[in-house]
């Protein structure tokens, strides 16, 4: 099993979300994230979606997603040749004794306090997924109170764009 | 106009003639214009699922779109079954379901059903129309996507209020499918291999799908087959798509397929499958199926090629372009090899012992009964090859696909993925409306026919005479020759009471639903009631066929076991003399 990083761009259209992760589920493959945005085109969504497959079962979910009528274009973003990206926000606790301490962390991954309080500083940290993990390591033992994750977001290195073909076939 | 005088001015443009349906709260609107309609008949039948099926044997009569008509809520929910029946087998049906009015959407209203959500993983594409102006364009997208590309059923969900609405008409719409562009002709370079293969192999075979019927490409079929003498095993898809009486035809490959068939792909060396998926029903187990075999496999949905079996040579396009490009590559590849075809003598030498050893055939029950095989094989026979054969699920489908001989394209209709008991008498309900001047027989079981008969009702009174052989052995028989086979003889739950009880007595059900009603409870009776059944035309007819329960569909590739391991009968394993391979 290997991670696959796949763009899906999609037509703007209601239930579109729910064609291609409902794909996933009925033929048997997880999701291991996903993320939904617009692009610099109108009417046109972007998706990207990680999943931990063998390359054959894949090959055979990519040709089903193809097959959906609201799917332009669907590309897998390898990680040496894409920008790859997740968001994190995390609540630590820390007080008067701690904060300092959670404040290295904090700058040593180039992260920033968004919020703050008494008890208890919000984190937004962006990065790798493995970046993440690394910061959240360090965080742990100060208490982590909540968190939440985006899904990951990637985009292709180069001057290279997937979008523009697809504007042409809209055309 | 309103959207509804849209809907039905839109039917009208795409050249619907006929519309199966049921009225009901939020589809209303439609049917006041469908009154109205001089182009477009409306057939009420008596339950959605049979307005569904319906739709179904119309198109696969056709080769149109079957179109029919529920409201909201179970309305729409009982049109699940012959969508997914649509889906699994590629059946260009195009359903439109009323909605609760756009406010009342998500509130858990009155008959409301998210029908969308519902059928996504059963359709090829559905619509939730939310704007009156937008109903011409989803309507013409809706039939393109059904008939285009790989078939398949497409649902337009409309709300009451957007029905009610005022609108304005334009015909043609513009379609806008930015996603979806079927691909339809086959890569030359793909073809040339194909071809290269089939001039050198030695033990090569047709394999056959449904994807030649839907491509209407019988008659390149044929001059393919004749031109390389390749022989042919037709799916329970594409039964009738190469006639049974040609020599180089092998008959039905799969679980319940001819010796012969299931032997030559499994020892092929090369199969050629075209507009076929490599269904589990006809591998076996897939790892131990067909060992030695190039695979070359053609077929317009480009997620089918290698779904199940690694593929050497992919094709991905419209049967009808691929078999008229593999001919003429064909053809190029003989010329340059001094017009010789692929040696196929010792295949052949083969391949005819096979068939004269094992033929389909059956025993005569022992308890005297009459064999349910022979009353098909001579329907079959009698009735011939023009008319058309509709099967619901089961041993009777089994036996009207083995003992009928089909000589003709669409001529064989019948549920295959989904298997959706009950198929039969409404989807040639469809059948014969579609092709009105054909003689349509439903082969029916006694389980199927309880599921659906309430269509005869419809079928009497619409004028719409169907025929239907209902071969009551008493019980759901295959699940029954399963329990005989697999589970020692615990016969749970198959008895119906249709032999022990007559209940329900079948001659009288059919008379109560305005069809004449006879039954046969012997062998001599069979010829001269058939006969008297396919003489009345003014009403149906449903001829109860009283026919032993023992009866077993053989040959037979029990389930989870490969191929190599097809019994011809109870106990009887075929031998091969393997030497010759």
């Amino acid at each position: 099993m290997s991670k696959h990083t796949l763009s899906v761009l999609v037509e703007d259209k209601p239930g579109v979300l729910a064609r291609v992760s409902g794909l996933f589920s009925r033929r048997g493959f997880n999701i291991d994230s996903l993320a939904v945005g617009e692009t610099e085109h109108p009417g046109i969504s972007r998706i990207t979606i990680v999943v931990n497959v063998e390359s054959s079962p894949l090959e055979q979910v990519t040709k089903q997603l193809n097959k959906l009528v609201n799917v332009l274009k669907i590309v897998e973003l390898e990680s040496d040749a894409s920008v790859q990206r997740e968001l994190l926000l995390v609540k630590v606790r820390a007080d008067v004794q701690t904060r300092t301490h959670v404040m290295e962390a904090v700058q040593l991954f180039r992260a920033k306090v968004v919020d703050a309080s008494p008890d208890a500083l919000t984190v937004e940290a962006t990065g790798t997924g493995d970046k993440l993990e690394a910061l959240l390591r360090m965080l742990e033992p100060f208490g982590i109170k909540e968190m939440v994750q985006s899904g990951l977001v990637a985009i292709g290195r180069g001057a290279r764009s997937i979008t523009s073909p697809t504007l042409r076939s809209t055309a | 106009m309103t959207g509804a005088q849209s809907l039905i001015a839109a039917l009208e443009a795409l050249g619907t003639e006929v519309v199966f349906g049921i009225p009901g709260g939020t589809i209303l609107p439609a049917y006041d214009p469908l009154f109205d309609s001089t182009k477009i008949r409306h057939i009420l039948v008596r339950h959605e699922q049979g307005a569904g099926h319906a739709a179904e044997g119309y198109a696969q009569a056709t080769g149109k779109v079957g179109v029919c008509m529920a409201t909201s809520g179970p309305g729409a929910t009982n049109l699940v079954t012959p969508l997914a029946d649509a889906y699994m087998d590629s059946v260009p049906v195009v359903a439109i379901t009323g909605q609760q009015t756009t406010q009342l959407i998500g509130t858990d209203a009155f008959q409301e059903a998210d029908i969308c959500g519902i059928t996504l993983p059963i359709i090829k594409h559905n619509y939730l129309v939310k704007d009156a102006a937008e109903i011409p364009r989803v309507v013409a997208e809706a039939f393109h996507l059904a008939l285009s590309g790989r078939p398949g059923p497409v649902l337009v969900d409309i709300p009451k209020d957007i029905l009610q609405a005022q609108t304005t008409f334009a015909w043609p719409p513009t379609l806008d499918l930015p996603g979806y562009h079927p691909t339809t002709h086959p890569h030359g370079k793909q073809i040339r291999e194909a071809a290269r293969l089939m001039r050198t192999s030695h033990r090569p075979v047709l394999y056959v799908g449904g994807g030649v019927l839907k491509a209407h490409a019988s008659e390149e079929l044929r001059t393919l087959a004749e031109l390389t003498g390749i022989p042919v095993v037709t799916t329970l898809m594409a039964r009738g798509a190469f006639p049974d009486s040609h020599e180089q035809h092998l008959g039905m490959p799969g679980m319940h397929g001819t010796v012969g068939a299931v032997y030559a792909l499994q020892r092929s060396d090369l199969i050629v499958a075209l507009g076929a998926r490599f269904d589990d029903r006809v591998t076996g187990r897939l790892d131990s199926f067909a060992p030695d075999a190039t695979v070359v496999h053609a077929d317009i949905d480009p997620a089918e090629i290698g779904k199940n079996r690694p593929v050497d040579v992919p094709i991905v396009g419209d049967a009808k372009h691929v078999l008229a490009e593999l001919i003429s590559a064909v053809r190029t590849e003989m010329e340059a090899n001094g017009g010789e075809g692929p040696e196929l003598s010792a295949w052949w030498t083969q391949l005819r012992d096979l068939r004269e050893r094992y033929p389909l055939g059956y025993e005569e029950p022992a308890d005297g009964s009459l064999a349910p095989q022979y009353v098909i094989k001579r329907l079959g026979e009698i009735v011939g090859p023009d008319a058309i054969y509709v099967a619901g699920v089961g041993q009777h489908q089994m036996w009207a696909s083995q003992f009928i001989r089909y000589e003709q394209p669409h001529t064989w209709i019948n549920s295959g993925g989904a298997g959706t008991m009950g198929f039969a008498v409404p989807a040639a309900m469809g059948a014969k409306v579609g092709q009105p001047e054909k003689t349509v027989w439903a082969v029916d079981g006694d389980g199927c026919f309880q599921m659906t008969n309430q269509e005869l009702a419809t079928c009497a009174l619409e004028g719409i005479p169907v025929k239907i052989a209902l071969i009551n052995n008493g019980n759901l028989g295959m699940v029954r020759q399963w329990q005989t086979l697999f589970y020692d003889g615990r016969y749970s739950h198959t008895d119906l009471g249709t032999h022990k009880h007559r209940v329900p007595d079948f001659v009288k059900l059919a008379d109560a639903l305005g069809c004449v009603g006879l039954r046969v409870e012997s062998a001599a009776d069979v010829d001269a009631v058939i006969k008297q059944a396919n003489e009345i035309n003014d009403r149906p007819v449903v001829v109860e066929f009283v026919v032993g329960k023992d009866a077993m569909v053989w040959p037979m590739v029990p389930p989870g076991v490969g191929n190599d391991d097809i019994l011809f009968a109870r106990d009887v394993r075929p031998t091969f003399d393997e030497d010759d391979l």
